[in-house]
């Protein structure tokens, strides 16, 4: 049924699946940009790919943009296409986002990250955790007391597989707020509606999800907000207190970027971090960003690989704690 | 309410909005008859064309006339080529295909198109009366509930009992259940039974299930058997359902349109379990020499399930609406929709956007009428499909059975797979073991392993059995549905053994 399984985020991403490239008016940077995208159409990664190809030709930097769908092994299949076919793909660039660095920690496929040329890391989502509008919990100072008083009762649940993102999200802080990670009752759900239904219900006490999602469940009148994993507050919800200010020490980002095969000259390099440096100004991009909700994180070149190390470290530790790895 | 009606019926009823709503039944009904492309890539494909049009209300109107195409349209390919490309529809071609190969397929079309527009219909008027008392209905089930009720949508197998077939059924049941754990598991992040090939990591497609179980073996055993074509050489009769029919299915209709839209309501079920249910509680309350048919061509076991999808397909709404939860995949992707046009459903809806929301119902009512419109004079044009001379029709079906599987993942392994299943399936088609209970053991197996897994999680054990009341009731039903009819069924032979059975 996997056909059937897709997230509210990945949804509200293919939204942004529209593809007709506008005249050019910039100075163009790249002539064509190939998209390899990892899963099939209307997912997350589609959205990101479709979405910047859009605002990369609608802004005349990039000529023209093709795209296309290589679904299979949780992306593992496109990953391992790219770097069989690397001579014959200098013009292709692949997106992924945190799954590739999760997924080549508990082997789903034998790549990792350092296989490929990091291009840009180009937008990113913060994690939050949120309780139903009725329920009796403020803070994340109310979850760990209620936590601390019924361990069992004080289930997290999340859209992604135990050992997923929401999971490893809902351990980080439970974690850093000096809990027993391993203890944290993670409930799964396959999509985001699913969770948010038996959050509503009272199945689950709160629940492990995107930040742009959170924003939308809040702003719907659903949720309350009661932690975000980023540095600071965020303006898309400016209430929301962040776990820092709440005294507890963790952030995390989802990030999504773009990849190239390995061995790539650094002409070509240089030339689409360019492009993609420059999108950042457009209003081409600005519409297809607001659209989505994404917030922008840029990390270029060597950023981008500090940011991926330090994430894997963060991910493995955990994975380790939690018995994954 | 009244008010709102009219805010509704003035907003649906402008020409731009009308002609949205014929266009997007149109497109939806073309688009989705081809198998492999269901109301979730549909809409998908058409969410761009909606939003720049800007205006909500149109958007809106225009994608709920692709989602009632699609669904009939859908149910058009399980009927004429045992195709079905969305798991709605597979419980139509149980008895819309055999009444294809009568040579009704007319008829079938036309108790399909009448039965949906029905359950569509009664699903609107429903939501309409009861959408904000029901958000509360929708949050009743939990994890252990919908566990429950996948148990009791598998029942349905039962269906297959009465022709002396239940270890093959169930069998059959067994392995689809078996073969929806290939893949990375529910509790685990880890791949399952993948023996290491990469393109099984996210299990086996549905689609690709579906026509390797039905179309597939359809065609081969038209090829393999050709002695069987006479008789059914496009012959199309009995165009019009009779007045004895309609009287037969009308109450089927009524009940399954309440039932179907009861199911769709609640975020964890949807059309598929509300179209095996439909179907299973039918065989089980019509007379017995009724039960007979179901299978064989019953327009009572085509009907129920076709009104039930279709009701379920409107329910669906009633969280999306109520509470902004997407009960479905479709509605998920209309919820995207929503929300890029900035409009945000939820328990405000009502209040700061009524036009919307009752443009939205109206739109329901509209579309359902439109498409038994546009439909029932197209219906001989399209069973005119099965005229077409065999040896043209089967590599048509054979190209779109290809086509389907492959379009969604754009993987050629789905392919390979594809042409495996389909030559096993026809092997077992040969040795008469009933193909459907596999493919209803796979759409459930998934969703019933995910909740399951949830509730033995919340409750460090299987205590929710006992402890929820609900599951509990749910699971004696199942088991109910299953028993009866081969009870029946041995008393039946008993009787007709001579030995006196006390009544």
């Amino acid at each position: 049924m996997t056909t059937f399984k897709l997230g509210r985020r990945a949804l509200i991403a293919a939204v942004a699946a529209v593809g007709l490239a506008g005249p050019s008016f910039a100075d163009e940077v790249v002539d064509s940009i190939h998209f390899l995208i990892p899963g099939g159409a209307g997912g997350g990664w589609d959205g990101t790919a479709r979405g910047t190809g859009e605002a990369l030709t609608k802004a005349g930097l990039v000529g023209t943009a093709s795209y296309e769908n290589m679904s299979g092994g949780g992306g593992g299949k496109a990953i391992g296409y790219l770097i069989e076919n690397a001579e014959s793909n200098h013009g292709t660039l692949m997106v992924n986002s945190t799954p590739i660095v999760i997924r080549s920690l508990t082997g789903v496929f034998p790549h990792n990250f350092r296989d490929l040329t990091l291009v840009s890391g180009t937008i990113g989502d913060y994690a939050a955790i949120v309780v139903g509008k009725d329920s009796p919990i403020n803070s994340m100072a109310d979850l760990l007391a209620a936590y601390d008083a019924d361990p069992g009762a004080t289930a997290i649940g999340g859209g992604s597989v135990p050992g997923g993102m929401d999971h490893l999200v809902a351990a980080m802080v439970m974690e850093a707020a000096g809990k027993d990670a391993l203890g944290v009752k993670y409930i799964p759900y396959d999509a985001g509606g699913k969770a948010m239904a038996a959050l509503l219900s009272g199945e689950i006490a709160a629940l492990s999800t995107g930040f742009s999602e959170a924003v939308d469940l809040a702003n719907a009148g659903e949720v309350k907000i009661i932690g975000v994993t980023a540095d600071e507050r965020v303006d898309a919800a400016p209430d929301a207190q962040t776990m820092k200010e709440q005294g507890i020490d963790t952030t995390f980002v989802n990030w999504r970027g773009f990849f190239a095969a390995p061995g790539l000259p650094e002409d070509k390099l240089a030339a689409y971090q360019d492009a993609i440096a420059k999108m950042y100004d457009t209003p081409e991009w600005e519409e297809v960003r607001a659209r989505n909700g994404w917030v922008n994180i840029h990390n270029s070149g060597d950023d981008f690989s500090t940011f991926l190390e330090q994430q894997e470290q963060q991910i493995s530790d955990l994975m380790k704690k939690l018995g994954f790895l | 309410m009244l008010e709102g009606l009219l805010i509704g019926l003035q907003t649906a009823f402008s020409i731009q909005n009308l002609l949205m709503v014929i266009a997007g039944c149109l497109i939806g009904t073309f688009i989705g008859m081809l198998p492999g492309l269901g109301p979730m890539s549909i809409i998908a494909i058409m969410i761009p064309v909606a939003i720049s049009m800007g205006d909500p209300s149109a958007a809106l109107i225009l994608l709920a006339g692709v989602y009632y195409g699609a669904i009939f349209g859908g149910s058009t390919s399980s009927i004429l080529l045992n195709a079905p490309g969305v798991a709605g529809t597979v419980a139509s071609s149980f008895d819309g295909y055999p009444m294809a190969r009568q040579g009704k397929a007319g008829k079938a079309l036309t108790i399909a198109a009448i039965a949906s527009f029905a359950g569509g219909t009664l699903g609107a008027i429903l939501l309409m009366v009861f959408a904000p008392a029901l958000s509360s209905v929708a949050l009743l089930f939990h994890s252990a509930e919908y566990f429950a009720l996948m148990v009791v949508g598998l029942s349905a197998i039962a269906a297959f009992a009465g022709s002396g077939q239940v270890a093959k059924a169930m069998i059959m049941t067994i392995l689809g259940l078996i073969m929806a754990t290939v893949g990375e598991g529910a509790l685990f992040n880890l791949p399952r039974f993948t023996m290491g090939i990469m393109d099984l990591q996210s299990g086996f497609g549905f689609i690709t299930l579906a026509m390797a179980m039905f179309a597939l073996p359809e065609a081969l055993f038209l090829v393999l058997k050709p002695k069987d074509l006479k008789g059914d050489d496009g012959e199309i009769k009995d165009l019009r359902i009779t007045k004895d029919e309609a009287k037969a299915i009308a109450p089927v209709i009524g009940r399954q349109s309440v039932q179907g839209f009861f199911i769709g309501v609640l975020p964890g079920a949807g059309a598929t379990i509300a179209s095996f249910l439909g179907y299973a509680v039918e065989r089980n309350i019509a007379p017995k020499q009724e039960q007979e048919e179901f299978g064989k061509g019953s327009i009572k076991g085509l009907a129920a399930p076709e009104s039930a999808n279709n009701a379920a397909c409107t329910g669906s709404f009633v969280p999306l609406l109520t509470l902004g939860i997407p009960g479905s995949g479709t509605t998920a992707i209309l919820l995207g929709a929503l929300i890029a046009l900035n409009v945000t459903p939820g328990p405000r809806l009502m209040v700061d956007e009524p036009q919307i929301f009752w443009a939205v119902i109206m739109s329901m009512f509209i579309g359902n009428l439109v498409l038994l419109i546009l439909n029932l004079p197209l219906i001989p044009y399209i069973a005119k499909v099965l005229a077409v001379p065999r040896n043209f029709l089967i590599p048509f079906i054979l190209f779109f059975t290809l086509m389907g599987a492959y379009i969604g993942q754009n993987n050629a392994t789905e392919l390979l797979i594809l042409v495996g299943f389909g030559i096993c399936a026809t092997a077992l088609k040969f040795a008469d073991y009933p193909l459907a209970p596999l493919l209803i053991g796979f759409i459930l197996g998934g969703m019933m392993e995910d909740n399951f897994a949830r509730s033995m999680q919340l409750y460090d054990g299987i205590a929710f059995i006992w402890e929820r009341p609900m599951t509990l009731g749910l699971l004696v039903i199942a088991v109910l549905l299953v028993l009866l009819p081969s009870y029946r069924a041995r008393r039946a032979r008993a009787r007709a053994a001579g030995i006196a059975d006390g009544d």
